[in-house]
């Protein structure tokens, strides 16, 4: 016998390991809508599993727990069982000697407190109120609602085309999204499950890269009906483009010299090139969209002319504004928000940067647009300066990673108490506190100073991204309700009291991201055809390919190529590529179509009409 | 056209063609249990699993189709194993005494276990309980639910009334009365469609055959009996029996030796309604009560139910006449009574009819008490 032996896992215990594995990846897709009463069950049931044995509450405390959960389940409980589950829960969690007790027992705690009216319905009419609604996840979780699994099988086929004009129904922006979707479809794709989810957005960037030009359907007859819309970025002109197929004549108004909104004025070129944006602005213009440029509603002309003018008024203005750092110096040569920033870029008023340091404030997706276009405009240091740490950044992950190898510095646990001045007035530093992270409140681990010195980045450019602003004043004047700096609609995109206005976009939401503008657009376009009397639907006829028979074999995940660091950072062309042929064909085929397997060939597999 | 193997027969079909179909075009029988074309096929019971050649996968051939050069084999033993597998499991959850069962004879779960020659099952049987209120026209029996959601699709695609829905999630996810309403409550036309399609005793009509042998048993009571033309149309189709056997007159003999006092036709009150409905229309027209719009006729409860559930705009627009059935019962205890010496309580009178709607119809509250107890008994 050797007096120490290196551990080497059983057999079994590798099995394990494989099962968590499988676990942690079925949670990630997990239908969304389940009785909260039938999974916190099965949760304990797990739970349990784990429990050493040691102690009395955990051992013991869990597995009553489960009996009188399944016997709320099977309608055998009496009503007070409920506060007796929350008793018992409240109790382990107070007395269980580690957290494999405490967690779980503070898991059924809440629940039992939260979901009261589920625990009591399966009590009192022995029913559970919950049912399977969401069958396909990616069209669930894409907030326009797009057939995902429809226009997959359309490129797998090859009829790119098609599935152009199937996306379109819901979502007039293909390929913009083919570039920048943040592709909340692919969060719970079940397959997941097999091996990870499949590249949505690579798809639709194949679509679109491959389909050509493609004529958008032809309007309805004319109804005569006239609609302004203010300002025409995602959601305006997605609302236009509906409103046009319908029948409804629109006029958009925008302030700038060219469409798009924060698609042209916002992200930068190298992740959406401008003229793949143009080929989507261009097929909703196709449909008769007319256009008034620099005309700035407020200004140049007042909401209620419009309202006199228009059967209905759309008020799309976006979030086009900055948030400041209210820190002295803020209006400082050399001080500029990162909207401003990104904004004269591709207005061509195209700021120098060469041989400067430069800091960003914000840890956000316009942060890294800001960062990595100031590496590109030469700048011989750029420094993203955030109070958390790089995992509570709010940009996508791979927008950071992007940034860090484009040579990007990440200064975290700093927060930015002053901007130092120079003789001349131009900004030459940024006081920083140095922050360490503490608790976790509402689910985001919080900051607070270390107590170590403040320190001063040096920079000659400040670039503030912090969030944005919307020019709420004109619309609040104009009796439009707004509340917390955002116009506040009815779910359906209309105001109480005011008929014929309706908002949708950033503008109501706060800044979000373009599937979010198109979905509202989605919204407030049927409700302004039903506000003027109509009820036409939005349909495509494109025939959807039967799937194939095919096994699920695992198999990796094709990610879009991107460009050299090296190489990309020098230009503001396009980082990403398209993927190759077989790479398309693999691609596609990993789609379990979930419109026509599992419940989905039951019922809400496909939506054609809305 | 796309050509395949199917049990090595060379077969040829169209693009698009589900397995089973293509394998029923050359005689080959592709067992299934909750399949219905053009209407349930959602591969559910996992009972029409066939092997494809060079496939992992067992796929069932409802909702999978056709491809050039494919190689099918319906009767593998991979694929009889894992069809008679899920058989079985469907049989754990189903409460298998088919000698009680309206259904036994008529059940394509009892044949496909038989055909499948399943005799015992190493699967315990565990049933689930769902309360239901027996009196009900309608009953449905959660212990014999196999899930096949054919009801679901017949009430919401064809009769589009959404009587039936899923309920509960996971493991626990059954067939309840949709909108966590009871079926008193819903707006249930008792069309029946839902029992046709069933596949197994699940969803039946109530059976009141006991009361009439009660009545027929009570000497104080003059059983008198009427027989739809539906009845007499289709009768014999249930027992096999010829057109030329299944003759009215063998109902009406049947029901005398029984012990039924009179034995009529409906087609007398059918006609009385068709007088009732012919004069009302006059009138109504007359009066301009319609309002240029058709009279819809009331002679069917189930339709009638149907309007006023889903159309009430249009209830105005149905006739005001009784149904032949209510007819009947009327003049059995008014004018009939009085004929042959008798009070109207001591009339007792059955309908022979083709439809749960009629058991609805029978016991509604509108009908109650205006000669003696209900028109119909």
């Amino acid at each position: 016998m050797s007096r120490l032996e290196l551990f080497t896992p059983s057999a079994g215990q590798l099995i394990v390991e494989g099962l968590y594995k499988n676990l942690e990846q079925r949670i990630v897709a997990s239908p969304p809508g389940l009785c909260p009463v039938d999974i916190t069950r099965a949760f304990i049931e797990l739970c349990h599993a784990q429990t050493c044995g040691k102690c009395v509450p955990c051992r013991v405390g869990l597995l009553q727990l489960k009996h009188m959960l399944t016997d709320v389940l099977n309608g055998t409980a009496s009503p007070d069982c409920i506060d007796r589950i929350e008793e018992t829960a409240y109790s382990i969690m107070q007395t269980a000697d580690c957290a494999i007790g405490q967690e779980a027992a503070g898991m059924v705690w809440r629940v039992s407190r939260i979901c009261r009216d589920d625990f009591e319905s399966h009590i009192r009419s022995k029913r559970c109120t919950c049912t399977t609604s969401q069958p396909v996840p990616c069209v669930t979780l894409c907030p326009a609602h797009v057939d995902v699994p429809g226009y997959i099988a359309l490129v797998r086929e090859g009829r790119y085309a098609d599935a152009i004009r199937l996306i379109r129904k819901d979502n007039p922006f293909p390929c913009t999204c083919g570039f920048i979707c943040e592709h909340p479809c692919e969060a719970r794709c079940r397959r997941n499950m097999v091996d990870t989810s499949v590249n949505i957005r690579g798809l639709k960037r194949v679509a679109a890269d491959l389909a050509g030009k493609v004529a958008p359907p032809p309007c309805g007859p004319s109804t005569g009906k006239k609609i302004a819309v203010v300002g025409g970025g995602p959601s305006g002109l997605s609302s236009d483009y509906y409103q046009q197929l319908i029948g409804h004549q629109v006029t958009v108004y925008e302030m700038l010299p060219k469409l798009g909104g924060m698609l042209r004025y916002g992200i930068p070129n190298y992740r959406l090139p401008k003229d793949r944006l143009e080929e989507d602005i261009d097929a909703i213009l196709e449909t008769g969209v007319e256009v008034c440029y620099h005309v700035k509603v407020g200004v140049d002309v007042k909401l209620d002319d419009l309202r006199s003018q228009y059967d209905a008024v759309l008020i799309t203005v976006g979030a086009s504004t900055d948030k400041k750092l209210h820190l002295d110096g803020e209006d400082a040569p050399g001080v500029m928000s990162a909207v401003g920033f990104l904004r004269d870029i591709s207005l061509g008023n195209i700021p120098d940067l060469s041989g400067q340091e430069v800091a960003v404030v914000g840890g956000g997706n316009v942060s890294m647009d800001a960062v990595r276009s100031a590496i590109r405009l030469g700048a011989k240091k750029v420094s993203i300066v955030y109070r958390r740490r790089v995992a509570d950044m709010t940009a996508l992950p791979a927008e950071v990673e992007a940034a860090e190898a484009e040579g990007v510095e990440l200064l975290t646990l700093l927060a930015p108490t002053a901007i130092e001045l120079g003789e001349d007035g131009h900004v030459c530093g940024l006081r920083v506190t140095p922050q360490m992270i503490s608790t976790v409140r509402g689910g985001r681990a919080s900051v607070h100073a270390s107590g170590e010195p403040d320190r001063i980045i040096p920079c000659q450019t400040l670039i503030v991204a912090i969030g944005q602003n919307i020019e709420t004043r004109h619309y609040e004047e104009s009796g439009i309700p707004v509340s917390h700096g955002k116009i506040v609609t009815l779910p359906n995109g209309g105001f109480e009291g005011i008929p014929g206005v309706f908002a949708g976009g950033d503008c109501a939401s706060g800044p979000a991201t373009v599937i979010r503008a198109v979905a509202a657009a989605k919204v407030t376009a049927a409700n302004i055809d039903e506000y003027l009397g109509f009820h036409h639907d939005i349909t495509c006829d494109v025939e959807i390919p039967l799937p194939k028979v095919s096994d699920h074999v695992p198999c990796g995940r094709v990610e879009l190529p991107e460009r050299e660091a090296y190489v990309r950072k020098c230009d503001f062309e396009a980082v990403e590529n398209c993927m190759g042929e077989s790479e398309i064909a693999q691609e596609s085929g990993r789609c379990l179509r979930c419109d026509h397997f599992g419940y989905g060939i039951f019922r809400g597999g496909r939506e054609k009409i809305w | 056209m796309v050509n395949l193997t199917i049990d090595n027969q060379p077969v040829s079909v169209k693009e698009g063609t589900a397995i089973i179909e293509a394998a029923a075009s050359v005689g080959i029988h592709i067992p299934r249990l909750c399949y219905w074309k053009d209407l349930n096929e959602i591969a559910a019971c996992r009972v029409c699993v066939v092997e494809i050649e060079g496939k992992e996968q067992l796929v069932t051939a409802c909702n999978n189709y056709v491809e050039e050069g494919m190689v099918v084999y319906t009767n593998s033993p991979r694929a009889r194993q894992g069809r008679r597998l899920n058989v079985q499991l469907i049989l754990s959850q189903h409460d298998c005494k088919c000698a009680t069962c309206v259904r036994s004879g008529d059940c394509s779960l009892q044949k496909l276990s038989n055909d499948l020659n399943i005799q015992d099952n190493c699967f315990e049987e565990r049933l689930e309980h769902q309360e239901w209120d027996r009196t009900f026209p309608l009953i449905r029996d959660s212990q014999k639910c196999i899930k096949c959601m054919r009801c679901v699709q017949v009430c919401d695609k064809i009769q589009g009334l959404n009587i039936w829905d899923l309920e509960g999630t996971g493991a626990r996810t059954t067939i309840h009365v949709s909108g966590g309403r009871t079926i008193r409550e819903a707006d249930c036309s008792l069309c029946g469609q839902c029992v046709t399609h069933c596949p197994t005793g699940a969803l039946r009509e109530r059976d009141d055959t006991e009361k009439l042998w009660r009545a027929l048993a009570d000497p104080t009571k003059t059983v008198v009996v009427q027989v739809a033309p539906a009845v007499r149309a289709a009768w014999g189709e249930g027992l096999g029996l010829t057109r030329e056997e299944a003759t009215i007159g063998k109902i009406f003999d049947a029901l005398k030796k029984m012990g039924a006092d009179y034995v009529f036709d409906t087609v007398f009150s059918a006609d009385l309604t068709i007088m009732e409905e012919a004069n009302e229309l006059l009138q109504r027209m007359a009066s301009g009560n319609l309002n240029g719009k058709p009279m819809f006729t009331s002679c069917c409860p189930g339709w009638v139910r149907f309007v006023k559930a889903e159309f009430p705009e249009f209830v105005p627009q149905l006739s005001t006449a009784k149904s032949p059935m209510q007819m009947f019962g009327s003049v059995m205890k008014s004018y009939f009574a009085q004929t042959i010496g008798k009070r109207a309580e001591d009339i007792f009178s059955v309908a022979v009819m083709p439809c749960m709607a009629k058991k609805g119809e029978a016991w509604m509250e509108l009908y109650y008490e205006e000669y003696a107890g209900h028109d119909t008994d």
